[in-house]
Protein backbone atom coordinates (compact mmCIF):
# COMPACT_ATOMS: atom_id res chain seq x y z
CA UNK A 1 0.00 0.00 0.00
CA UNK A 2 1.26 3.47 -0.84
CA UNK A 3 1.90 5.67 2.18
CA UNK A 4 2.02 9.44 2.57
CA UNK A 5 4.16 11.29 5.10
CA UNK A 6 2.99 14.40 7.00
CA UNK A 7 5.49 16.44 4.98
CA UNK A 8 3.27 15.89 1.93
CA UNK A 9 0.08 16.96 3.73
CA UNK A 10 -1.95 19.65 1.98
CA UNK A 11 -5.62 20.46 1.53
CA UNK A 12 -7.34 17.95 -0.70
CA UNK A 13 -4.94 15.07 0.06
CA UNK A 14 -6.88 11.86 0.68
CA UNK A 15 -5.88 9.06 3.06
CA UNK A 16 -7.27 6.16 5.06
CA UNK A 17 -7.75 6.40 8.82
CA UNK A 18 -9.33 3.62 10.90
CA UNK A 19 -10.58 2.08 7.66
CA UNK A 20 -12.39 5.18 6.40
CA UNK A 21 -11.31 7.53 3.59
CA UNK A 22 -10.64 11.14 4.60
CA UNK A 23 -9.71 14.33 2.78
CA UNK A 24 -7.61 17.09 4.34
CA UNK A 25 -9.57 20.32 4.71
CA UNK A 26 -6.88 22.30 6.53
CA UNK A 27 -3.27 21.54 7.50
CA UNK A 28 -1.32 23.57 10.07
CA UNK A 29 2.40 23.04 10.75
CA UNK A 30 3.13 23.50 14.48
CA UNK A 31 6.67 23.46 15.85
CA UNK A 32 8.48 25.02 18.79
CA UNK A 33 11.86 26.42 17.66
CA UNK A 34 13.66 23.78 19.72
CA UNK A 35 11.22 20.90 19.71
CA UNK A 36 8.95 18.30 18.19
CA UNK A 37 7.08 19.26 14.99
CA UNK A 38 3.42 18.40 14.47
CA UNK A 39 0.79 18.61 11.76
CA UNK A 40 -2.61 19.61 13.07
CA UNK A 41 -5.23 18.80 10.46
CA UNK A 42 -8.95 19.19 9.93
CA UNK A 43 -10.08 16.18 7.93
CA UNK A 44 -13.44 15.27 6.39
CA UNK A 45 -14.68 11.70 6.43
CA UNK A 46 -15.66 11.05 2.81
CA UNK A 47 -18.31 8.52 3.84
CA UNK A 48 -20.10 10.49 6.54
CA UNK A 49 -19.07 14.05 5.68
CA UNK A 50 -18.07 14.67 9.32
CA UNK A 51 -15.11 16.97 9.93
CA UNK A 52 -12.73 16.07 12.77
CA UNK A 53 -9.42 17.40 14.14
CA UNK A 54 -6.36 15.22 14.34
CA UNK A 55 -2.76 15.81 15.37
CA UNK A 56 0.18 13.97 13.79
CA UNK A 57 3.83 14.01 14.73
CA UNK A 58 5.93 15.15 11.79
CA UNK A 59 7.21 12.15 9.89
CA UNK A 60 4.20 9.95 10.74
CA UNK A 61 2.88 8.07 7.75
CA UNK A 62 -0.67 7.31 6.69
CA UNK A 63 -2.07 5.02 4.04
CA UNK A 64 -2.87 6.86 0.81
CA UNK A 65 -6.50 6.51 -0.31
CA UNK A 66 -7.28 5.48 -3.85
CA UNK A 67 -9.91 8.19 -4.22
CA UNK A 68 -10.79 9.87 -7.53
CA UNK A 69 -13.30 12.49 -8.51
CA UNK A 70 -14.87 11.77 -11.90
CA UNK A 71 -17.43 13.70 -13.95
CA UNK A 72 -20.39 11.42 -14.64
CA UNK A 73 -23.89 11.57 -16.06
CA UNK A 74 -26.74 10.37 -13.87
CA UNK A 75 -28.80 7.65 -15.59
CA UNK A 76 -31.57 6.13 -13.45
CA UNK A 77 -32.46 4.48 -10.18
CA UNK A 78 -33.65 0.87 -9.97
CA UNK A 79 -34.91 0.86 -6.40
CA UNK A 80 -31.65 -0.49 -5.03
CA UNK A 81 -28.86 1.33 -6.89
CA UNK A 82 -28.38 4.72 -8.47
CA UNK A 83 -26.63 4.41 -11.82
CA UNK A 84 -24.06 6.83 -13.23
CA UNK A 85 -22.04 6.74 -16.44
CA UNK A 86 -18.67 8.17 -17.47
CA UNK A 87 -19.57 10.08 -20.65
CA UNK A 88 -16.31 9.38 -22.48
CA UNK A 89 -15.86 5.66 -21.75
CA UNK A 90 -19.57 4.84 -21.22
CA UNK A 91 -18.45 2.89 -18.16
CA UNK A 92 -21.30 2.60 -15.67
CA UNK A 93 -21.11 2.76 -11.87
CA UNK A 94 -23.82 1.72 -9.41
CA UNK A 95 -24.03 3.78 -6.21
CA UNK A 96 -25.60 2.52 -3.00
CA UNK A 97 -28.16 4.61 -1.19
CA UNK A 98 -25.63 5.77 1.46
CA UNK A 99 -23.52 7.34 -1.28
CA UNK A 100 -26.35 9.42 -2.74
CA UNK A 101 -28.34 9.98 0.48
CA UNK A 102 -27.66 13.72 0.63
CA UNK A 103 -28.21 14.43 -3.06
CA UNK A 104 -31.04 12.05 -3.98
CA UNK A 105 -33.43 14.96 -4.43
CA UNK A 106 -31.17 16.66 -6.97
CA UNK A 107 -30.57 13.69 -9.29
CA UNK A 108 -31.84 14.41 -12.79
CA UNK A 109 -31.15 12.07 -15.69
CA UNK A 110 -28.55 13.36 -18.21
CA UNK A 111 -27.30 15.96 -15.73
CA UNK A 112 -23.56 15.93 -14.88
CA UNK A 113 -22.39 15.11 -11.33
CA UNK A 114 -18.96 14.78 -9.72
CA UNK A 115 -18.79 11.23 -8.41
CA UNK A 116 -16.11 10.37 -5.84
CA UNK A 117 -14.82 6.85 -6.36
CA UNK A 118 -13.00 4.96 -3.61
CA UNK A 119 -11.33 1.76 -4.79
CA UNK A 120 -13.53 2.09 -7.86
CA UNK A 121 -16.89 2.31 -6.02
CA UNK A 122 -18.98 5.48 -5.73
CA UNK A 123 -18.58 7.07 -2.31
CA UNK A 124 -20.51 10.27 -2.89
CA UNK A 125 -21.93 12.42 -5.67
CA UNK A 126 -21.86 16.20 -5.87
CA UNK A 127 -24.53 17.95 -7.97
CA UNK A 128 -23.70 21.03 -10.06
CA UNK A 129 -24.07 24.23 -8.01
CA UNK A 130 -26.95 25.37 -10.21
CA UNK A 131 -29.56 23.11 -11.75
CA UNK A 132 -32.68 23.72 -13.83
CA UNK A 133 -35.70 21.64 -12.81
CA UNK A 134 -39.39 21.51 -13.67
CA UNK A 135 -42.03 22.35 -11.06
CA UNK A 136 -44.27 19.28 -10.77
CA UNK A 137 -46.51 20.49 -8.00
CA UNK A 138 -47.47 23.86 -6.48
CA UNK A 139 -50.48 26.07 -5.84
CA UNK A 140 -51.68 28.14 -8.80
CA UNK A 141 -49.80 31.38 -9.50
CA UNK A 142 -51.23 34.67 -8.30
CA UNK A 143 -51.28 36.95 -11.33
CA UNK A 144 -49.49 40.24 -10.86
CA UNK A 145 -48.27 39.37 -7.39
CA UNK A 146 -44.71 40.57 -7.19
CA UNK A 147 -44.66 41.15 -3.43
CA UNK A 148 -41.06 40.96 -2.24
CA UNK A 149 -40.21 37.82 -0.32
CA UNK A 150 -43.62 36.14 -0.45
CA UNK A 151 -43.21 32.43 -1.25
CA UNK A 152 -45.13 29.18 -1.50
CA UNK A 153 -44.00 25.55 -1.29
CA UNK A 154 -43.32 23.64 -4.52
CA UNK A 155 -42.10 20.20 -5.55
CA UNK A 156 -39.67 19.75 -8.45
CA UNK A 157 -39.27 16.80 -10.82
CA UNK A 158 -36.49 15.22 -8.76
CA UNK A 159 -38.66 15.22 -5.64
CA UNK A 160 -37.00 18.11 -3.78
CA UNK A 161 -39.25 20.48 -1.85
CA UNK A 162 -38.40 24.13 -2.41
CA UNK A 163 -39.91 27.56 -1.86
CA UNK A 164 -40.79 29.62 -4.93
CA UNK A 165 -42.25 33.11 -5.44
CA UNK A 166 -46.04 33.27 -5.69
CA UNK A 167 -46.06 33.93 -9.47
CA UNK A 168 -44.35 30.63 -10.38
CA UNK A 169 -46.66 28.09 -12.08
CA UNK A 170 -46.75 24.30 -12.16
CA UNK A 171 -44.86 22.96 -15.21
CA UNK A 172 -42.38 25.86 -15.32
CA UNK A 173 -38.61 25.34 -15.37
CA UNK A 174 -36.77 27.09 -12.53
CA UNK A 175 -33.11 27.57 -11.65
CA UNK A 176 -32.05 26.36 -8.18
CA UNK A 177 -28.88 26.59 -6.09
CA UNK A 178 -28.33 22.97 -4.97
CA UNK A 179 -26.01 24.02 -2.10
CA UNK A 180 -28.76 25.95 -0.33
CA UNK A 181 -31.88 24.54 -2.04
CA UNK A 182 -32.91 28.11 -2.88
CA UNK A 183 -34.94 29.20 -5.89
CA UNK A 184 -32.89 31.65 -7.99
CA UNK A 185 -34.99 32.51 -11.05
CA UNK A 186 -37.20 31.18 -13.78
CA UNK A 187 -35.11 29.24 -16.29
CA UNK A 188 -34.34 31.45 -19.32
CA UNK A 189 -35.92 29.35 -22.06
CA UNK A 190 -39.15 28.36 -20.27
CA UNK B 1 4.42 32.62 -13.80
CA UNK B 2 3.81 34.54 -10.59
CA UNK B 3 7.17 36.31 -10.25
CA UNK B 4 5.91 39.12 -8.03
CA UNK B 5 6.83 39.61 -4.35
CA UNK B 6 4.39 38.55 -1.63
CA UNK B 7 4.94 41.74 0.33
CA UNK B 8 3.51 45.24 0.09
CA UNK B 9 5.87 48.22 -0.15
CA UNK B 10 4.70 49.15 3.38
CA UNK B 11 5.87 45.74 4.69
CA UNK B 12 9.23 46.16 2.94
CA UNK B 13 9.60 49.58 4.60
CA UNK B 14 8.66 48.09 7.98
CA UNK B 15 11.37 45.44 7.58
CA UNK B 16 13.99 48.06 6.72
CA UNK B 17 12.90 50.18 9.71
CA UNK B 18 13.00 47.15 12.04
CA UNK B 19 16.56 46.27 10.93
CA UNK B 20 17.60 49.90 11.35
CA UNK B 21 16.09 50.08 14.87
CA UNK B 22 17.80 46.85 15.92
CA UNK B 23 21.22 48.00 14.68
CA UNK B 24 20.77 51.37 16.41
CA UNK B 25 19.83 49.57 19.65
CA UNK B 26 23.00 47.46 19.62
CA UNK B 27 25.24 50.31 18.49
CA UNK B 28 24.01 52.39 21.42
CA UNK B 29 24.86 49.55 23.81
CA UNK B 30 28.27 49.01 22.27
CA UNK B 31 27.49 45.47 21.14
CA UNK B 32 29.52 44.45 18.11
CA UNK B 33 27.89 43.26 14.88
CA UNK B 34 29.63 40.12 13.58
CA UNK B 35 29.37 37.65 10.72
CA UNK B 36 29.98 33.90 10.74
CA UNK B 37 29.72 31.30 7.92
CA UNK B 38 26.32 30.26 6.65
CA UNK B 39 27.71 27.10 5.07
CA UNK B 40 29.60 24.97 7.58
CA UNK B 41 31.41 21.63 7.68
CA UNK B 42 29.22 20.75 10.68
CA UNK B 43 25.47 20.35 11.07
CA UNK B 44 23.07 20.79 13.95
CA UNK B 45 22.89 17.64 16.10
CA UNK B 46 19.52 18.67 17.64
CA UNK B 47 17.18 15.77 16.74
CA UNK B 48 14.27 18.18 16.18
CA UNK B 49 16.15 20.51 13.82
CA UNK B 50 17.23 19.32 10.38
CA UNK B 51 20.06 21.10 8.55
CA UNK B 52 19.85 21.49 4.78
CA UNK B 53 22.80 19.72 3.17
CA UNK B 54 24.82 21.18 0.31
CA UNK B 55 27.26 19.27 -1.82
CA UNK B 56 30.24 20.84 -3.57
CA UNK B 57 31.32 18.63 -6.46
CA UNK B 58 35.02 18.51 -7.22
CA UNK B 59 36.78 16.61 -9.99
CA UNK B 60 37.78 13.64 -7.82
CA UNK B 61 35.46 13.88 -4.83
CA UNK B 62 32.62 15.83 -3.36
CA UNK B 63 32.36 17.78 -0.13
CA UNK B 64 29.28 17.78 2.13
CA UNK B 65 28.41 21.00 3.94
CA UNK B 66 25.45 22.16 6.02
CA UNK B 67 23.57 25.45 5.88
CA UNK B 68 23.53 26.77 9.45
CA UNK B 69 20.29 26.54 11.45
CA UNK B 70 21.57 29.30 13.77
CA UNK B 71 24.98 30.97 14.13
CA UNK B 72 25.30 29.72 17.72
CA UNK B 73 28.49 27.62 17.59
CA UNK B 74 30.73 30.02 15.64
CA UNK B 75 29.47 32.97 17.70
CA UNK B 76 30.51 31.09 20.84
CA UNK B 77 33.94 30.61 19.26
CA UNK B 78 34.14 34.40 18.94
CA UNK B 79 33.19 34.71 22.63
CA UNK B 80 35.99 32.25 23.48
CA UNK B 81 38.36 34.54 21.50
CA UNK B 82 37.43 37.49 23.75
CA UNK B 83 35.08 39.22 21.32
CA UNK B 84 32.98 40.57 24.18
CA UNK B 85 29.28 41.30 23.51
CA UNK B 86 28.28 40.41 19.96
CA UNK B 87 25.19 40.22 17.74
CA UNK B 88 24.41 38.92 14.29
CA UNK B 89 21.51 39.23 11.87
CA UNK B 90 21.63 36.34 9.43
CA UNK B 91 19.59 34.13 7.17
CA UNK B 92 19.29 30.60 8.57
CA UNK B 93 17.75 27.42 7.15
CA UNK B 94 15.77 24.58 8.72
CA UNK B 95 14.72 21.72 6.45
CA UNK B 96 11.03 20.94 6.13
CA UNK B 97 9.71 23.77 8.30
CA UNK B 98 6.89 25.25 6.22
CA UNK B 99 3.59 26.74 7.32
CA UNK B 100 1.84 29.93 8.34
CA UNK B 101 4.51 30.63 10.94
CA UNK B 102 7.45 28.87 9.30
CA UNK B 103 9.55 29.36 6.20
CA UNK B 104 12.56 27.02 5.74
CA UNK B 105 14.73 30.12 5.11
CA UNK B 106 14.28 32.88 7.67
CA UNK B 107 16.05 35.79 9.33
CA UNK B 108 17.45 35.30 12.82
CA UNK B 109 18.80 37.89 15.24
CA UNK B 110 21.16 36.30 17.75
CA UNK B 111 23.11 38.06 20.48
CA UNK B 112 25.37 37.23 23.42
CA UNK B 113 26.04 39.26 26.56
CA UNK B 114 29.17 38.41 28.52
CA UNK B 115 28.62 38.36 32.28
CA UNK B 116 24.83 38.68 31.95
CA UNK B 117 22.37 36.48 33.82
CA UNK B 118 19.50 35.11 31.74
CA UNK B 119 17.11 37.22 33.85
CA UNK B 120 18.99 40.36 32.86
CA UNK B 121 18.93 39.23 29.22
CA UNK B 122 15.14 38.71 29.39
CA UNK B 123 14.88 42.37 30.39
CA UNK B 124 17.07 43.41 27.49
CA UNK B 125 14.88 41.37 25.10
CA UNK B 126 11.86 43.23 26.45
CA UNK B 127 13.63 46.58 25.94
CA UNK B 128 14.50 45.74 22.34
CA UNK B 129 11.03 44.41 21.52
CA UNK B 130 9.33 47.47 23.01
CA UNK B 131 11.38 49.63 20.62
CA UNK B 132 10.50 47.64 17.47
CA UNK B 133 6.92 47.02 18.68
CA UNK B 134 5.96 50.40 20.17
CA UNK B 135 2.28 49.49 20.68
CA UNK B 136 3.01 46.76 23.24
CA UNK B 137 1.23 46.95 26.57
CA UNK B 138 3.72 47.94 29.25
CA UNK B 139 3.90 44.86 31.43
CA UNK B 140 5.02 41.49 30.07
CA UNK B 141 4.08 38.27 31.84
CA UNK B 142 6.88 36.25 33.43
CA UNK B 143 5.95 32.60 34.03
CA UNK B 144 8.01 29.60 35.02
CA UNK B 145 7.48 26.53 32.85
CA UNK B 146 6.49 24.74 36.05
CA UNK B 147 3.77 27.25 37.00
CA UNK B 148 2.15 26.93 33.56
CA UNK B 149 1.82 23.14 33.90
CA UNK B 150 0.77 23.29 37.56
CA UNK B 151 -1.93 25.92 36.94
CA UNK B 152 -3.41 24.19 33.91
CA UNK B 153 -3.03 20.48 34.71
CA UNK B 154 -1.64 20.23 38.24
CA UNK B 155 1.35 18.43 36.75
CA UNK B 156 4.91 19.28 37.75
CA UNK B 157 6.82 19.06 34.46
CA UNK B 158 10.18 18.59 36.21
CA UNK B 159 9.19 15.33 37.88
CA UNK B 160 6.19 14.08 35.86
CA UNK B 161 6.65 10.57 34.49
CA UNK B 162 6.14 9.91 30.79
CA UNK B 163 3.04 7.86 31.74
CA UNK B 164 1.49 10.94 33.41
CA UNK B 165 2.31 13.08 30.38
CA UNK B 166 0.87 10.46 28.01
CA UNK B 167 -2.39 10.44 30.01
CA UNK B 168 -2.53 14.23 29.75
CA UNK B 169 -1.89 14.15 25.98
CA UNK B 170 -4.55 11.44 25.46
CA UNK B 171 -7.10 13.42 27.41
CA UNK B 172 -6.49 16.83 25.87
CA UNK B 173 -5.08 16.51 22.35
CA UNK B 174 -7.20 15.19 19.48
CA UNK B 175 -6.10 11.75 18.36
CA UNK B 176 -2.36 12.22 18.86
CA UNK B 177 -0.57 8.88 18.75
CA UNK B 178 1.98 8.99 21.60
CA UNK B 179 3.91 5.99 20.28
CA UNK B 180 7.64 6.81 20.10
CA UNK B 181 7.32 10.17 21.88
CA UNK B 182 9.97 10.96 24.50
CA UNK B 183 9.73 13.26 27.52
CA UNK B 184 10.70 16.32 25.50
CA UNK B 185 8.19 15.76 22.70
CA UNK B 186 5.35 15.00 25.15
CA UNK B 187 6.03 18.28 26.97
CA UNK B 188 6.22 20.09 23.59
CA UNK B 189 2.82 18.71 22.60
CA UNK B 190 1.16 19.85 25.85
CA UNK B 191 2.78 23.29 25.75
CA UNK B 192 2.01 23.85 22.04
CA UNK B 193 -1.60 22.66 22.00
CA UNK B 194 -2.91 23.23 25.53
CA UNK B 195 -0.93 26.04 27.15
CA UNK B 196 0.33 28.46 24.46
CA UNK B 197 -3.19 29.05 23.06
CA UNK B 198 -4.09 30.65 26.40
CA UNK B 199 -1.29 33.22 26.37
CA UNK B 200 -2.70 36.74 26.42
CA UNK B 201 -2.80 38.08 22.86
CA UNK B 202 -0.74 41.21 22.09
CA UNK B 203 1.17 40.74 25.38
CA UNK B 204 4.75 39.55 25.74
CA UNK B 205 5.00 36.34 27.76
CA UNK B 206 8.36 35.10 29.02
CA UNK B 207 8.50 31.42 29.98
CA UNK B 208 11.60 30.42 31.94
CA UNK B 209 13.26 27.61 33.90
CA UNK B 210 12.68 24.60 31.66
CA UNK B 211 12.74 20.88 32.52
CA UNK B 212 16.16 19.33 31.99
CA UNK B 213 14.89 17.30 29.00
CA UNK B 214 14.27 20.71 27.34
CA UNK B 215 17.65 22.20 28.28
CA UNK B 216 19.41 22.15 24.88
CA UNK B 217 22.55 24.25 25.46
CA UNK B 218 21.35 25.94 28.65
CA UNK B 219 23.11 25.73 31.98
CA UNK B 220 21.49 23.45 34.57
CA UNK B 221 20.84 24.72 38.10
CA UNK B 222 20.31 22.38 41.06
CA UNK B 223 17.33 23.35 43.18
CA UNK B 224 16.32 21.72 46.45
CA UNK B 225 14.21 19.04 44.75
CA UNK B 226 15.28 18.75 41.13
CA UNK B 227 17.52 20.38 38.53
CA UNK B 228 16.11 23.05 36.17
CA UNK B 229 17.47 24.36 32.87
CA UNK B 230 18.17 28.10 32.81
CA UNK B 231 16.41 28.64 29.52
CA UNK B 232 13.69 31.08 28.46
CA UNK B 233 11.33 31.62 25.58
CA UNK B 234 9.60 34.86 24.63
CA UNK B 235 6.15 34.95 23.00
CA UNK B 236 4.02 37.72 21.63
CA UNK B 237 0.50 36.44 22.08
CA UNK B 238 0.63 32.82 20.91
CA UNK B 239 3.59 33.38 18.61
CA UNK B 240 7.01 32.15 19.76
CA UNK B 241 9.54 34.89 18.96
CA UNK B 242 12.75 33.75 20.61
CA UNK B 243 14.71 31.39 22.77
CA UNK B 244 17.52 32.17 25.20
CA UNK B 245 19.92 30.52 27.63
CA UNK B 246 22.25 31.01 30.45
CA UNK B 247 24.88 29.47 28.25
CA UNK B 248 26.42 26.17 29.26
CA UNK B 249 30.17 26.92 29.34
CA UNK B 250 31.42 23.63 30.80
CA UNK B 251 33.30 21.95 27.96
CA UNK B 252 32.60 18.38 29.15
CA UNK B 253 28.89 19.04 29.33
CA UNK B 254 28.82 20.68 25.90
CA UNK B 255 30.47 17.56 24.48
CA UNK B 256 27.98 15.40 26.36
CA UNK B 257 25.03 17.40 24.96
CA UNK B 258 26.17 16.93 21.35
CA UNK B 259 26.73 13.19 21.94
CA UNK B 260 23.31 12.83 23.61
CA UNK B 261 21.65 14.62 20.70
CA UNK B 262 23.26 12.28 18.19
CA UNK B 263 22.15 9.34 20.35
CA UNK B 264 18.58 10.74 20.29
CA UNK B 265 18.90 10.95 16.51
CA UNK B 266 19.70 7.23 16.44
CA UNK B 267 16.71 6.52 18.70
CA UNK B 268 14.46 8.39 16.25
CA UNK B 269 16.05 6.57 13.27
CA UNK B 270 17.55 9.83 12.00
CA UNK B 271 20.93 10.26 10.36
CA UNK B 272 23.59 11.37 12.85
CA UNK B 273 25.38 14.64 12.19
CA UNK B 274 29.07 15.49 12.27
CA UNK B 275 29.68 17.28 15.59
CA UNK B 276 31.20 20.76 15.52
CA UNK B 277 34.71 19.96 16.77
CA UNK B 278 35.81 23.57 16.37
CA UNK B 279 33.06 24.65 18.78
CA UNK B 280 34.05 21.91 21.23
CA UNK B 281 37.72 22.98 20.96
CA UNK B 282 36.74 26.59 21.73
CA UNK B 283 34.66 25.37 24.70
CA UNK B 284 37.74 23.58 25.99
CA UNK B 285 39.76 26.79 25.76
CA UNK B 286 36.92 28.50 27.67
CA UNK B 287 33.71 30.32 26.74
CA UNK B 288 33.12 33.21 29.17
CA UNK B 289 30.03 33.14 31.42
CA UNK B 290 27.33 34.65 29.23
CA UNK B 291 23.68 34.66 28.26
CA UNK B 292 22.47 34.47 24.67
CA UNK B 293 19.20 34.66 22.76
CA UNK B 294 17.90 34.20 19.21
CA UNK B 295 14.83 36.01 17.87
CA UNK B 296 12.98 35.17 14.64
CA UNK B 297 12.73 38.52 12.89
CA UNK B 298 10.10 37.47 10.34
CA UNK B 299 7.79 36.61 13.26
CA UNK B 300 8.54 40.03 14.78
CA UNK B 301 7.70 41.64 11.43
CA UNK B 302 4.39 39.72 11.40
CA UNK B 303 3.60 41.40 14.75
CA UNK B 304 4.64 44.84 13.43
CA UNK B 305 2.55 44.58 10.26
CA UNK B 306 -0.33 42.54 11.68
CA UNK B 307 0.09 39.90 8.95
CA UNK B 308 -1.26 36.47 9.95
CA UNK B 309 1.05 34.50 7.67
CA UNK B 310 4.85 34.59 7.48
CA UNK B 311 4.44 34.16 3.72
CA UNK B 312 3.17 37.76 3.59
CA UNK B 313 6.23 39.35 5.23
CA UNK B 314 8.91 37.60 3.14
CA UNK B 315 9.36 39.03 -0.36
CA UNK B 316 9.92 35.65 -1.97
CA UNK B 317 9.05 32.79 0.41
CA UNK B 318 10.05 29.17 -0.22
CA UNK B 319 7.68 28.44 -3.12
CA UNK B 320 8.76 31.61 -4.94
CA UNK B 321 12.44 31.53 -4.01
Amino acid sequence: MATVSTSEFKSGLKFILDGDPYTIVENEFVKPGKGQAFSRVKIRNLKTGRVVDKTFKSGEKVEAADVMEVDMEYLYEDGEFWHFMEPTSFEQHAAEETAVMDVKHWLKPQEKYIVTLWNGSPLSATPPNFIELQITECDPGVAGNTAQGATKPATVETGAQIKVPLFVEEGEMVKIDTRTGEYLSRAKDS
Amino acid sequence: MDWSPNTTQQTRKSRAQMLHDIRAFFLQRNILEVETPALSQFGNTDPFIESIQCIQHKSESSELRYLHTSPEYPMKRLLAADSGDIYQISKVWRAGESGNKHNPEFTLLEWYRVGFSYQKLMQEVEELLSIVLPDLPKKPQFKTYESLFLEKFNINPHIATNEQLIDCVREHIDHLDTEGMNNQSLLDAILSFCIEPEFESSHLTFVYDYPVSQSALAQIRQTEHYPVAERFEVYLGQSELGNGYQEEVDSKRNKQILNDENQARKDFNLETVKKDHLFLAAAEKGIPASAGVAIGLDRVLMCITGEKSIQKVINFPWDKA
